[in-house]
């Protein structure tokens, strides 16, 4: 392969749709990890939403469609555990009885990479250059700690950020709630999930909680929020790009 | 019992708002996760003891006609009857049969799911027949009238002044003003208040954790000893067990014993592992006259050969449940219907069919802890997925959730479309929610804000700033 790996960017329908900032950290991220970073344009979703609500035939018709987007790269790297855990795992059992296709699926699986695991793992990242003074604590999210075997990556490379210290909870791998639709099927469970989480976070005394998913992220931004616990979120990507004196974190108010 | 596992929205939100149910349920990380994680830690071959006990269920499920003609013939050899049951209706008709022939009054029970899927205490009360609960948790779920919500700690849900108040409602023989001071005392009462029941009764019940095909044994594993006297003291043993139980040896089942009671309690082994094999031969001191042996099929031979075979390798240790943060919020009652927890989630719709069953498989955000724990490795999410299938196929989720599944996948499906919508989508939410960072409220989307506030996005899209990031020659 040559020195120079043409990567995919797999933006994420959340991130393209919420917080884009978090595609051009990972941008950035990647590029000064030495790739060659494209963006498909054909891309959209990853397919979850359908695949986890029993629409096996939509979910079968986004595979198609990223399989073609997709094509051609050395990797295709998504700043999310879920959508890269989506197109490693779960793209391939769609397709798997398709003979004509199962190949080409399992092998666009095996090229994906959630961002932080990516840097680390294929490219061989061992330090950052960013600066953050804040005491942070990381949420393990769960397709990327359990799909991916995210787990150590993202507190290595954190632990060379300038001035960051890093505080574990108590139960950093228990799911926060999200969970895709079920967070609006299941208001009521989802939110009190989310509230076990956010005690989680305000006992270690962090002032940020980071993760690698935004679903997560946005969960548990908009409980905090409504719980006026005051902590703020952010996806670990722009941390590492050393972005956060760019942007507000996640559902706070606009810096003027 | 009677489900009301499609009222569990319902019953999760009186579960949330029960304070006393949310104190017992926070003992779960202290109670099962903690100690499940020390016996682990003493056991470096946990990870191959799993796959070996996967693939011996593997081999069992292929052949599973073979070993329980095996384990039957065995039974026989051994002196007893094996009676077998494809329905609930046959299961309990065949109880019953056995009890009347015994001129049963009472029957001391050991702690048997399958006993709550056959709703077999009220059926034997129907029919003038006393069950006797023994197994402490469910001695106290009698006593209140009230299903269990766990499998492994039936009363897990009850907290220790809840089995204060029922002993003293209901022993009222007793002192009226003795004192409970500990657990123990509350244990201690209980023993005293059984043990005339087990002298008493005609008939013992009891579950079985696994039947051995090559020895045609029953094998329980209890903590209270209740389970031995169940089936030693009465005339007549039943052991009420359902197909999928069969193993081929005793060395198969020796190492589903190691991987079971760590995956449950934590401990390296249950305090009593009781096997028992056929009635009292000539030279025993003890035991029962007559063995039966009550095989019931009831829905599991159905699940052979489909996306949810692999259920039929759950050793009921209740590790998934330990460690699901939907149970750890709802509780097992929320769930409707004998089987709470991820494993309840993919064996109810089996048992008591999707349109009852229904949310079941849905509620779950697919964190996958279950399945991490699990000792035989089930693919919970995976076949709680394959329910969810089936029940778009028949079109069993809201009509609302259809509709914007439908929108949303034909956008998705035409990028030049989507990221229109997208761009138009998220400058309006910027606009609106921008300042504050936040929405409180948002049409049509109160599934979300009801709970929590809805964050603003930052205003472009990413391919819209990309796209205008590219032409200034930024990228």
């Amino acid at each position: 392969m040559a020195s120079s790996p043409r990567v995919a960017l797999f933006v994420t329908c959340l991130v393209d749709m919420h917080r884009p900032s978090i595609g051009f950290a990972a941008l950035k991220l990647l590029k000064q990890a030495g790739c060659t970073v494209e963006i498909p344009r054909a891309q959209t979703c990853c397919g979850q939403p359908a695949y986890n609500a029993g629409d096996r035939a939509t979910a079968r018709a986004l595979a198609l469609s990223i399989l073609d987007a997709f094509a051609g790269y050395d990797y295709i790297v998504a700043p999310s555990g879920s959508c890269a855990g989506m197109i490693r795992h779960h793209l391939p059992a769609l397709i798997e009885n398709d003979p004509n296709l199962a190949a080409r699926a399992r092998e666009l699986g095996a090229k994906t990479y959630e961002l932080v695991s990516f840097l680390t793992d294929v490219m061989g990242v061992t330090s950052v250059s960013a600066r953050l003074e804040e005491t942070v604590t990381y949420h393990d999210s769960c397709s990327g700690l359990r799909e991916l075997g995210i787990h150590d990556q993202p507190r290595a490379l954190l632990g060379t950020v300038t001035g960051l210290s890093i505080k574990e909870m108590a139960d950093p791998d228990v799911c926060c709630g999200f969970g895709g639709t079920f967070c609006v099927k299941y208001p009521e469970v989802s939110a009190r999930m989310a509230k076990d989480k956010i005690d989680d976070i305000a006992s270690t005394g962090a002032t940020t909680v980071l993760a690698g998913d935004l679903g997560c992220l946005l969960n548990i931004a908009g409980r905090a929020s409504r719980e006026n616990v005051p902590v703020m979120v952010r996806h670990v990507a722009e941390v590492l790009a050393d972005m956060t004196t760019d942007l507000p974190p996640i559902g706070a108010p606009r810096q003027s | 019992m009677r489900p009301t596992s499609s009222a569990f929205i319902a019953n999760a939100h009186k579960a949330i708002a029960d304070a006393g149910l949310q104190k017992a349920l926070a003992r779960s990380k202290t109670n099962w996760q903690a100690r499940r994680a020390a016996a682990l830690a003493g056991l470096p071959e946990f990870e191959a003891l799993r796959d070996a006990g996967r693939s011996i269920k593997r081999h069992v499920m292929s052949n599973l006609d073979f070993y329980l003609e095996e384990y039957a013939g065995r039974v026989e050899q051994a002196g007893g009857q094996v009676h077998w049951c494809a329905t609930a209706d046959e299961a309990r008709e065949a109880v019953l049969r056995i009890c009347r022939q015994a001129e049963a009054r009472t029957v001391t029970k050991g702690k048997s799911m399958v006993s709550e899927e056959l709703g077999l205490n009220e059926y034997l009360e129907e029919h003038g027949i006393v069950p006797v609960e023994t197994d402490l948790g469910e001695y106290i779920l009698q006593l209140r009238n009230e299903p269990p919500s766990h499998i492994t700690g039936p009363a897990f849900h009850l907290n220790r002044e809840d089995w204060e108040e029922s002993f003293r409602e209901h022993h009222t023989h007793l002192a009226a003003d003795r004192v409970f001071a500990e657990r123990k005392d509350i244990v201690a009462e209980a023993r005293g208040v059984l043990r005339d029941r087990f002298t008493i009764a005609d008939v013992g019940i009891t579950g079985a954790n696994f039947l051995i095909a090559e020895t045609g044994s029953s094998v329980i594993v209890t903590n209270e000893g209740n389970g031995d006297l169940t089936q030693t003291l009465p005339k007549v043993h039943i052991v009420l067990a359902t197909i999928e139980k069969v193993v081929p040896t005793l060395e198969d089942c020796a190492t589903f014993l190691r991987l079971l009671a760590r995956s449950a309690t934590g401990q390296d082994i249950s305090v009593y592992t009781t096997f028992s094999t056929g009635p009292r031969r000539a030279p025993d001191l003890d035991g029962p006259s007559e063995y039966h042996v009550v095989l019931v099929d009831n829905g599991r031979s159905s699940m052979l050969g489909t996306d949810f075979q692999e259920m039929l390798h759950c050793i009921r240790c209740a590790a998934c449940m330990n460690h699901c943060p939907v149970y750890s919020v709802v509780g097992g009652h929320a769930y409707g219907w004998v089987y709470p927890g991820p494993l309840g989630a993919v064996l109810d719709p089996a048992l008591i069919g999707l349109d009852e069953a229904k949310h079941l498989p849905a509620a779950s955000t697919f964190c996958g802890k279950c399945e991490s724990v699990c000792p035989m490795k089930i693919p919970l999410p995976k076949m709680m997925r394959h329910w969810r299938e089936r029940a778009f196929e028949r079109q069993l989720n809201p009509p609302v959730e259809r509709s914007m599944l439908r929108l949303w996948a034909f956008l998705a499906q035409r990028p030049a479309l989507y990221r229109l919508g997208t761009r138009i989508a998220a400058r309006m939410m910027a606009i609106f929610g921008g300042k504050n960072g936040k929405f409180s409220r948002l049409p049509l989307a109160s599934g979300w804000t009801d709970a929590r506030d809805m964050p603003a996005p930052e205003g472009d899209t990413f391919f819209a700033r990309y796209a205008r990031e590219e032409r200034a020659g930024r990228i």
